[in-house]
């Protein structure tokens, strides 16, 4: 799950993480409210799940509590398109109103967990302010890892390393050991997944603190941390996928016309890849999961048919545990039910194939039954 | 032969009296897998399915000799759980569990270093050595015995693979799933090597996702260690960036773990790589004929 930058900085600051003064605005009398508290002068910053938002002119100096007026007025409402976004941009609800900040110089601090070691890893770089990735390519030598020991957690001597090695002035390495231990200590805390410092600066008058700040946390363990889930931001979710985990279904929205349903995670990506072999393109990743009762087939119908893109549902379902023809009868049951009236190509295997197949033949439903996932994806790809 | 678990393997279920303990106990059972007994806490002395139940592992070990463990207990227990089982010193520990917390695995992945426990998971359908022991949530009836190997990260993806196997007449030696999370405890090499040094083992199947670079170390595991043939799948070649696909572990992050180097990787390795699914069970075939395998492979009926 991601949240917003303010929501990010007002996690780290728990943990004594240090960062700008600043606080949320959903309205433009807000902002400037917010700006006053700061002096009157401050930085307008659009606040989306996305980053690259100072390229896309998402973040405003103003001098002024006029200048503030203009850039909440611009920016709210506003339609950013960045990088990460997408070609079709987000719309800016809330912006963050904070003090601005004299930069001397800009850092990188990232932690994330290594997959390889099964660790938790903190990189840092003095290439701060440029996208990690971007570094990693064509410079690796300039981003320094410690690896960190769960049993010890971040050890000073490891935050001092990074310190010296990204050149942060002698007499602030303290300051910056301090911030790295409380943003370890976050990190683990709250159970991130990726947590991103970019850029950490260091100001004129020699502090060292987050001038931006991402948080990304574990979808698995947020059941217990109910005051993460309560800074979900939904209007930043496709509504497909959140009414799709409200059944336990694992939905992702994508660009083409073939909808697609799956048992499986692997299976789901794997029946996406073919569809995209044989020439079409998949509308949805759709894993219905383990148990895949009538309730949750249904569920995944309406889901998959609420985008109007969708020309044509794949039903692709390898029954092991799950019989096919308790499977075939929530099929019939869906299609019924909602009054599916677009080609639908089913394909099963599995337990009790033949007694699902028959099921769906004598259904007098208008289903194409397939014999393999590529004989299920050239039906498909021919029809829509 | 086979790797990992075969007819003499003692298991135990953990989290035995749960629903989905208890239904995968029973099929366990019908197998022919020796369910030696379930733990339980606050529950032991009852029986199970004729098996007995206990309040802890060491007592269960102790009572049933058992020398591995299947993990069915919700997520918020399972990393608890698998360490109870590396406490007890059980050879093998299987977590079928989805949903544990990454963190709680990097607890555990540090709780196991310096003991000899084999954890095979979390989030994966478990292991099959077909005809002899079936721990997991794999349908037994697509396996015949035989002489391929499988390992993967994806569970339906592995039952298509060896579905695809067994009506071409190729048995397979033992079915592995390492699992969908980003941190679990057996890796693709760490099985390969078992398939390379398993005397019944002609070939393998190595079915991959996007997401990390352990399918590029396992084919680099493969060009330089491997005598016997190895063919792949990796699934996601249309996953979007960013997103996790279902399996925690699946997603491409920073240009990284995407399926076309996977499978670059994997081709200049010497692993041939299905360009379908659909086409796991043919390419391997093909394989074996080309490498003078396939009668060896084939079931005699």
């Amino acid at each position: 799950m991601n949240i917003h930058e303010y929501q990010a900085k007002a996690v780290l600051a728990k943990y004594g993480v240090a960062v700008p003064q600043g606080s949320v605005a959903f309205t433009v009398e807000e902002a400037v409210e917010a700006a006053k508290a700061l002096g009157g002068k401050a930085v307008v910053k659009a606040q989306i799940h996305a980053g690259g938002r100072g390229k896309a002119g998402g973040v405003k100096l103003a001098k002024s509590l006029d200048e503030v007026k203009a850039h909440a007025s611009e920016l709210l409402g506003k339609v950013l398109v960045t990088h990460q976004t997408g070609p079709t941009g987000k719309v800016v609800k809330r912006l963050l109103i904070e003090q601005l900040t004299d930069i001397k110089k800009e850092y990188y601090i990232g932690v994330v967990l290594d997959r390889a070691s099964g660790r938790v890893v903190m990189m840092a770089s003095a290439e701060g302010g440029m996208e990690i990735e971007e570094v990693a390519a064509k410079t690796p030598e300039k981003i320094f890892r410690e690896t960190v020991d769960p049993a010890t957690g971040l050890n000073p001597y490891q935050a001092r390393n990074l310190a010296f090695s990204i050149g942060i002035p002698n007499e602030l390495v303290n300051k910056a050991v301090k911030f790295m231990t409380a943003l370890y200590h976050a990190f683990v805390d709250k159970d991130c997944s990726i947590a991103e410092i970019n850029p950490l600066v260091e100001t004129g008058d020699g502090q060292i603190m987050a001038l931006d700040a991402k948080l990304n946390f574990d979808d698995n363990a947020l059941y217990r941390h109910p005051e993460i889930q309560e800074l979900r931001d939904l209007d930043e979710e496709d509504p497909k996928e959140t009414e799709a985990s409200k059944f336990g279904l694992s939905y992702i929205a994508l660009d083409g016309n073939i909808g697609c349903m799956v048992n499986g995670a692997g299976l789901a990506m794997a029946t996406m890849d073919t569809i995209k072999y044989y020439g079409g393109e998949p509308a949805n990743f759709l894993d219905v999961g383990g148990g895949a009762s009538e309730e949750k087939v249904t569920e995944a119908f309406k889901i998959i048919l609420s985008d109007s893109k969708v020309k044509g549902i794949l039903v692709n379902i390898f029954g092991g545990i799950m019989k096919c023809d308790i499977i075939a009868n929530g099929v019939v049951a869906a299609a019924r039910q909602i009054g599916l009236d677009k080609p639908l190509v089913v394909r099963l295997e599995g337990t009790n194939v033949e007694l699902g197949k028959k099921i769906l033949n004598e259904s007098g439903l208008n289903i194409v039954a397939a014999d393999s996932l590529a004989d299920a994806a050239q039906k498909m790809v021919a029809l829509v | 032969m086979s790797i990992l678990v075969n007819k003499n393997t003692r298991v135990i279920t953990q989290g035995i009296t749960g629903s989905q303990g208890l239904f995968h106990t029973k099929q366990a059972i019908e197998y022919g897998t020796q369910m030696v007994g379930g733990v339980t806490p606050g529950k032991g002395g009852s029986t199970v399915e004729g098996i007995p139940v206990f309040n802890t592992v060491i007592e269960a070990v102790r009572e049933t000799g058992a020398n591995a463990s299947v993990i069915y207990v919700p997520p918020a227990f399972a990393a608890d759980a698998i360490m109870e089982a590396v406490d007890a010193e059980l050879d093998l520990v299987i977590c079928i569990t989805e949903g544990i917390p990454v963190l709680d695995m990097v607890k555990v992945k540090r709780f196991m270093e310096g003991r000899h426990t084999r954890l095979i998971g979390p989030n994966c359908p478990g292991v099959i050595t077909p005809g002899e022991c079936k721990i997991g949530i794999m349908p037994g009836y697509i396996h015949t015995p035989g002489k391929v190997g499988v390992v993967s990260r994806s569970g339906t993806l592995t039952y298509e693979a060896v579905y695809q196997l067994t009506v071409r007449d190729i048995g397979q030696s033992t079915a592995v799933g390492i699992g969908g999370d980003p941190v679990n405890g057996t890796n693709f090499i760490d099985v390969l090597k078992m398939f390379e040094a398993d005397p019944d083992t002609e070939a393998v199947i190595m079915i991959g996702e996007i997401g990390g670079t352990a399918e590029e170390q396992a084919a680099e595991f493969v060009r330089d260690h491997m005598t016997k043939p190895v063919v792949g799948f990796i699934a996601g070649a249309t996953a979007p960036p960013g997103r996790r696909m279902g399996h925690a572990g699946a997603i491409i992050s920073g240009g990284s773990g995407t399926a076309e180097s996977k499978i670059k990787t994997m081709e200049s390795c010497g692993i041939r790589v299905a360009p379908t699914p659909s086409e796991m069970g043919s390419t391997l075939y093909s394989v074996l004929e080309e490498k003078g395998l396939l009668e060896r492979c084939k079931i005699k009926r």
